[in-house]
Order: structure tokens, then C-alpha cells, then sequence
């Protein structure tokens, strides 16, 4: 009956806040609707791994794939679909870069267990955790294998787009469904593979409506110390760590224009190849001082390092993960 | 040959499992509802600045973020010792009220209205939310989509976000509202009793009207004696964004209330090998395993279990409800879960009178929103009622307030040892001889789609859309049947 091009959407290790900001499209979703034929998505309808393998390879013509690969059945889902797809979308910060659950990237597997299933309300005696094979009773009980590190999804099968934001706003994908649909139409071409797609092609700042006086700061502040957040000035000019400089456009500066700084959700910036990097960089073009005392002790202000500039990023940036994380108990 | 060893397929779509296992009779011997996912939030916060756990436990669940949102800030709040100005309480509740408002919209009239609305026998292509549609009218689906935009956008305004809001900070909020705001979100506040109203209606008129389901609900299928917990105000009245946590056992009695900072006498975590969440029980009742009774510490924290461990409700409809639905169900406190579902509109309705009650608070236009904290940051502990269950964050702190531990008892992983019962007693009274057939599968479904389960909070499922495998195997541990189902 139908002959619409397949559409698919999946989430793997994530937090279900991709699927909202699809939902929240709201009347779009009938131009997927009329322009695909919507084959698996396990969110909004019945749908079955056992169906999608039963697929010939490269039938779907795109997959929306958001979530981390925490464990083995992450990786599986990712290549199952990659070989399915002809176009695989790494759709949010989890899959394009780890997002904050990359974060566990600067422990140990084991460590993390041994916090998670030990914690002051816990009562675990015998020291137990989870197995990927247990044997109750009555049987065999399995559950996926936890990964040593997080991967993004690119780590683990090639990806075509990227598209970043945590979650991606509504309106950006409005604007990929509405090339979609051009596209499908012949009206428009596809970008060329590997392109970052849904996002602007600047800066946080240049979508922030707050004044810059290029002023420099000689001390950063954190945001429960300030007496005031001025409405109209640049937060990181007011000393407030925000990471707008290195960070993609494409929200509108949501964050800012509600006083809180720029957590870096949208990820680096076009061309940036190190997000940390990238902000390292512009965080000392307005430290106020020549004398490397003086920047230490500013740089000090800054109590969070490797999550002020690896929030997102970690599992994709150059570190990927901390030496822990790659100690094999 | 059917080998039980993990079939590929099982592992591949493993949000959430369920194994049956069969005697030699064919009859239930057991169940596991297995949940397959760890992020390891309690490791990997450990460093960072305390304000951004707003921020950061957003990201445990993007359907409920503002829960996460909100425990955060008053466990940073508290780890400050630092009370925020009143205007700011009242702002962070009012978009509380909202969310809430948002939430048990989504969940009544597209994952359990299917149910009710459309029929718990109809064929599984009429049982969604256009099902739901097509029975009460096109008009009604717009009212929904209106009632979750009218929700997201107070969300929005306030929290400077749609999802994953960031204006929550130590000492109350970065921003504050305009009086041009505020008009709004009072008049989107009255529509929203109005679609509340008509939606209590509508389950009087379609649930309470058909004997069928009245059946279904107090019928013993879905019954379980547990203790109910719940955040009550000073009044002992339903409250989801502060308050202490009233504890009732199942013969009604109030065996106690907590402050947050209580919660560790009151409650504990156990740890099983075969699943990645925890079980947290009663710790001063104990645990017994997976049973009921007053002698196991096994709870529920959900809509309905607030009512139960409340003595009423704040606002003057909703509490007209509240006493409806008790007398209607013979007394407090109810243990149908099946009742979770209209426990849920009074909540809608009280979330919408809140809503209205906040927004015309004369304070709620004040500039004066934050306190800049002046103690050392040490300890502190935030409770907030998720629309899934009461939601703990306990952080701890150096002097320059950067995390060395974190404690996270997460909305949904109350129910879990519950859940694992329902589901149990619905496939024990269900399949008989091996005899499996499809209509089973709703069944169950709808034994773990009542508490709303939000596995997201734990791995990263929408509210009621369990994806769901029922995996059935012989005393020999062979697999017989594997049905699944996206619900």
C-alpha cells in the first residue's frame, strides 16, 4: 500500500528528552507522518526489533538514533540500525558526544558500582551487583553487559548527520523535517555527509541578546555568590563561567536570556575540533592580567575543570575518557 | 530447539523485562520484572558544583526533569542552609503545579485512557490515544495537546525552558515573572481547571458509569495491602513541592511523618543481581520479600498512595473529589491500584487549582527571588512528590560546595518492589496450564501501567510506554512463548 520512504527513531542509553522535544513539534508530526511511513519507534508505536531485522539492509531511509552507548545492547541496536538505514542521524548531545552521562567516562566501571549499590541508604551486606547472567531458582536471568567506557554513537558505527542539543529544540527540527519533506520533493539536496545539521553555524553569543564591552574580568564567580545577575550584560563578563564562546548556535540562547549561563548543550562550535579547547581558549582572552600568579589564582575560580569543559563532550572529545575509566579491573 | 539462554532478540529490546516461569503444571512459579540499564548519576556528580545538580539530574529523565530540577535546588538550597524568599518558593511551585498539570494530562488520556476509554478488550490497534480520540472526539484531543502546550509554557516562562529547565539555583531562582506573565499564566491556570473538571467527568461518565470496569477496579486482581507514603503540608494536605513525607500502613494508620532530612531512618535500598535498580523498602518495617502486609516493608508512592497518606486536599474542588472518591470506594485507605488512575485527576485538578492559587499570590511579581547564601556549604537533603512518587536527592559537600557524595532515590523506584508484585499476580491469576493467550499481555500491562512507570528515571522509558517482553518458560526452563509488545 504504501510506498512513502521508511522513518525510524530509536533511543538508547538517554533520558526519553529527545522523544519530548520530537513530541513537542506537535502538528509536524503529521508531516512525518504524511511524507513516511513511520516503521519503528518505540515511543509512539508498536513496533519490534524482530520486524526491523527481518528488513532488507538499507530499507529504512533514515534513522533518528538518540542515547549513549552505555552497554552491549546499545552497540547492537546501533548496528542493526546502521544496517538498515541508508541515513543514520546522531539525534541529540548523548549520541553525537556523550552528553552528561559521559561524565562516568572519568571513573572506573567498577567504581561506579561500587557507589551506585553502596550508597548511605543502601543495605547491600553481601556486596552484591547487577550480572549479565544470574541463576535463580527457576533459571537463568540475563541482563546487557555495562560498558567499560560511554561511547557516542560514531565510536561505534559511522554516522551521516549530527544533530546536537540537549534536547534539540522543537524548532530545529521543524526546520530538518521541513528539508526532509523539501528534499523528498526534489526541491532541496541533502547536505553533504558528515555535516552538522539543525543547528546555526556560529556561536551561543551571537544569538545572546546581552551587551558585550569586551571587559575583562579579574575573578570568575559562581552563580549563588553574584548579589545581582545584571538582566543586559554579558554573564561572562559579569565573572560568570558560561560557555556560550565555544558552544553552537542554534537554541537562541535560552539559557542566558533566562540569567542562567550557558551550559554548553549544543556542543562545539563549527570547526571546533576540541570543545574544551575551544573554551580554555576563550576563557583566558578575558581573564584582566599579565602576571601568571594572578591567572592561577583566577583560573582558580573555576572549581570544576573537567566538567566546566567537558560537561557534554567528554566521550567525544580528544580525552574521550579519564585513565581511570580505561583501567581494566 | 528453544534454548532459554538469552535469546538476542530479548536483549535487544530489554527497557524493561518480564520473566514468567512455569511449574510442572503448567502454573506460575515465578516472575522478575528486570530492568536493564545503569548511567551511574551517584558516581559521576561527585566533583562537581553543587548548583549545577539542577542542571545536571535534569538529564536523569527528560520527561520529568523538572522533578530532578527541583529536588536539586532544595538540596542546594539546603546544603547552603539557606531558606529562598517566598516569592521564589511560590514561583518554583508554580511551575511545579504546571508540570504536574502537563503530566497526569499525558498519562490519563494517552497511555491509560486507552485503556478505560477505549476498553481493555479492544483489539490493541484501537487501544492509543487516537483510539481515545475517535471514542470522546476530536475536540477533546485538541483540549489535550492545548492542556500540554498551557503546561509546557509556564514551564518555559519561568524556567527559561521547555525541557531541562535552568533557573533553579541555591537561595531560589535566577529570574522572576512579569506582571504581563503572570496574567497569562492565571488565565491559562483557569482553562486548566475547566479541561481538569471536564476530565473527572469524563471518568465518572465512561469508568464509573460502566459496571464492567468498576469490577475491574475493585476486583482482587489488582489489589495489594502496601504502606503509602506521600508529601503532606503542615495540615496533613496533599502537597507535591514541600512539606514532610506521611507514612501509612495498610490499615490506614499513620505510623509517622518525615522531614526530608529523616529519610534514611525511614527508608533503605536492596540490591538484586539480576536487574540494575534497587528495591527500596520501609527500613523500619523491614524486608520481607515480595509480599504484602503490614509486616512487609514494601510501599507504593504514587498518586493514589498520596491521598492515602494525606488527610485531604488544599484547594476546595479537588478536596470535593477527594471525599467523592472515598466514599465511592469504601473508606480510606484504598488499595485497588486500578484507583491510581482517578487518583491521578484529582491530582490534575488540584494541580490546576494550585496553579491558579499561586499565580494570583500578590508576591508572585516580586523582583526579590533569590538570597545570596552566607553559611558554609556542608549536607543537605530535597524532597519534592514526582508525579511517579516521592523523589529524595542527597548531597554532600567540601566547603566549597563541590559534591564528594550523592544520594538519589528516584520517583519510579519506589514502585519497583510493587510493581514486581502486581505483574506477578497478574500472570498467577492469569495463565492457568500453560494456557497463554494475548489478552494476558494487556492484562499485565495494565497491572504495572497504573503506577505510570517511568523507567527513564532509572534507564530511559516514557511514562506507561513500557516497552514490554512477557517471556514464558516450562519447569525446565524452556522457553515456550515470548509475546511482546510496545504499548
Amino acid at each position: 500500500m504504501s510506498e512513502k520512504p521508511k522513518f525510524a527513531m530509536y533511543w538508547a542509553a538517554s533520558c526519553g528528552g529527545c522523544e519530548i522535544a520530537v513530541l513537542n513539534v506537535h502538528e509536524k508530526i503529521l508531516d512525518i507522518d504524511a511524507n513516511f511511513e513511520i516503521v519503528f519507534w518505540p515511543v509512539a508505536m508498536d513496533a519490534k526489533v524482530k520486524d526491523v531485522e527481518a528488513m532488507p539492509d538499507q530499507s529504512i531511509l533514515i534513522t533518528l538514533f538518540n542515547g549513549g552507548m552505555r552497554n552491549k545492547e546499545n552497540e547492537e541496536m546501533a548496528h542493526l540500525l546502521r544496517r538498515k538505514s541508508q541515513i543514520l542521524v546522531a539525534f541529540g548531545s548523548c549520541a553525537c558526544e556523550g552528553c552528561i552521562p559521559g561524565l562516568a567516562n572519568l571513573s572506573s566501571a567498577q567504581s561506579l558500582f561500587e557507589t551506585v549499590y553502596h550508597t548511605p541508604s543502601t543495605e547491600n551486606p553481601q556486596g552484591l551487583y547487577p550480572q549479565p547472567q544470574t541463576s535463580m531458582q527457576e533459571g537463568e536471568l540475563f541482563i546487557p553487559a555495562f560498558n567499560p567506557v560511554l561511547k557516542t554513537l560514531d565510536q561505534v558505527v559511522a554516522v551521516d548527520y549530527y544533530m546536537p542539543g540537549c534536547p534539540p529544540e522543537s524548532h530545529q527540527i521543524a526546520a530538518v523535517i521541513d528539508l526532509l519533506v523539501a528534499v523528498l520533493q526534489g526541491k532541496a539536496s541533502l547536505p553533504a555527509r558528515g555535516a552538522t545539521i539543525g543547528v546555526g553555524m556560529s556561536t551561543v553569543c551571537d544569538e545572546c541578546p546581552r551587551t558585550r564591552n569586551v571587559k575583562k574580568i579579574k575573578q570568575f564567580v559562581r552563580i549563588q555568590e553574584m548579589t545581582t545577575i545584571d538582566p543586559q550584560l554579558c554573564l561572562l563578563e559579569q565573572g560568570l563561567p558560561c560557555n556560550g564562546p565555544a558552544t553552537r548556535s542554534g537554541c537562541s540562547a535560552l539559557c542566558p536570556k533566562a540569567s542562567a549561563p550557558c551550559i554548553g548543550c549544543y556542543g562545539p562550535a563549527e570547526g571546533v575540533i576540541d570543545y574544551g579547547a575551544r573554551l580554555i581558549t576563550a576563557f583566558s582572552s578575558v581573564i584582566d592580567s599579565k602576571d601568571p600568579q594572578e591567572i592561577d589564582r583566577i583560573l582558580d575560580g573555576i572549581p570544576d575543570p573537567a566538567g566546566q569543559f567537558y560537561r557534554f563532550s567528554l566521550a567525544k572529545s580528544l580525552l574521550r575518557a579519564g585513565k581511570a575509566a580505561w583501567k581494566v579491573e | 530447539m528453544q534454548r532459554i539462554s538469552i535469546d538476542p532478540i530479548t536483549r535487544l529490546e530489554g527497557h524493561g523485562k518480564i520473566e514468567i516461569f512455569l511449574d510442572e503444571e503448567g502454573e506460575v512459579a515465578n516472575t522478575y520484572f528486570q530492568i536493564p540499564e545503569l548511567r551511574g548519576f551517584e558516581r559521576f556528580c561527585v566533583g562537581r558544583p553543587v548548583e549545577e545538580m539542577p542542571l545536571l539530574t535534569n538529564r536523569i529523565c527528560g520527561v520529568c526533569p523538572e522533578a530532578h530540577h527541583m529536588a536539586a535546588a532544595k538540596a542546594a538550597d539546603a546544603v547552603y542552609h539557606v531558606d529562598p524568599p517566598r516569592p521564589a518558593k511560590l514561583l518554583r511551585e508554580l511551575l511545579y503545579s504546571a508540570f504536574f498539570f502537563a503530566d497526569h494530562t499525558t498519562h490519563f488520556y494517552a497511555l491509560a485512557g486507552p485503556d478505560f476509554i477505549v476498553g481493555p478488550d479492544a483489539p490493541v490497534a484501537e487501544r492509543n490515544i487516537l483510539g481515545v480520540i475517535h471514542k470522546v472526539g476530536l475536540e477533546t484531543g485538541g483540549k489535550v495537546i492545548q492542556a500540554r502546550k498551557f503546561g509546557h509554557l509556564v514551564v518555559e516562562m519561568i524556567g527559561g525552558r521547555k525541557v531541562h529547565p535552568c533557573t533553579s539555583v541555591p537561595g531560589g531562582l535566577t529570574k522572576g515573572i512579569t506582571e504581563e506573565q503572570r496574567q497569562q499564566i492565571e488565565q491559562m491556570g483557569r482553562w486548566a481547571i475547566e479541561f481538569a473538571r471536564f476530565s473527572l467527568q469524563a471518568f465518572n461518565d465512561i469508568v464509573l458509569g460502566n459496571q464492567a470496569y468498576v469490577d475491574l477496579i475493585l476486583g482482587d486482581l489488582y489489589t495489594h495491602q502496601t504502606y503509602s507514603i506521600g508529601l503532606v503540608n503542615e495540615k496533613n494536605q496533599v502537597n507535591f513541592y514541600d512539606g514532610k513525607v506521611s507514612v501509612v500502613a495498610p490499615d490506614g494508620e499513620r505510623i509517622g511523618k518525615y522531614a526530608p532530612n529523616e529519610y534514611m531512618d525511614w527508608i533503605a535500598e536492596r540490591v538484586e543481581p539480576w536487574t540494575y535498580l534497587k528495591f527500596p523498602y520501609l527500613k523500619k518495617i523491614g524486608w520481607k520479600g515480595f509480599v504484602d502486609g503490614k509486616d512487609s516493608g514494601v510501599y507504593m508512592a504514587t498518586p493514589l498512595s498520596r491521598l492515602n497518606a494525606a488527610d485531604g486536599m488544599s484547594t476546595p474542588l479537588a478536596q470535593e473529589e477527594y471525599e467523592r472518591f472515598y466514599s465511592t470506594l469504601g473508606g480510606k485507605p484504598v488499595h485497588q491500584r486500578l484507583a491510581i488512575h482517578w487518583a491521578r485527576l484529582i491530582e490534575l485538578l488540584y494541580a490546576a487549582e494550585r496553579w491558579v492559587e499561586l499565580a494570583t499570590d500578590p508576591e508572585i511579581t516580586s523582583d526579590h527571588v533569590r538570597i545570596v547564601p552566607s553559611e558554609k556549604p556542608t549536607e543537605g537533603v530535597g524532597i519534592v512528590e514526582a508525579p511517579r512518587g516521592t523523589l529524595t536527592h542527597h548531597y554532600w559537600t567540601d566547603e566549597r560546595g563541590i559534591l564528594t557524595k550523592v544520594n538519589l532515590i528516584v520517583g519510579t523506584t519506589n514502585n519497583y518492589a510493587a510493581i514486581q508484585m502486581s505483574t506477578r499476580k497478574a500472570a498467577q491469576s492469569l495463565i492457568h496450564r500453560g494456557q497463554v493467550t494475548e489478552g494476558l499481555l494487556n492484562r499485565i500491562e495494565m497491572a504495572f501501567r497504573a503506577y505510570d512507570p517511568c523507567f527513564g528515571c532509572a534507564t530511559h522509558t516514557l511514562p506507561g510506554q513500557m516497552p514490554l517482553e512477557v517471556t514464558i518458560r516450562d519447569a525446565r526452563g524452556e522457553m515456550i512463548e515470548t509475546i511482546r509488545q510496545f504499548c
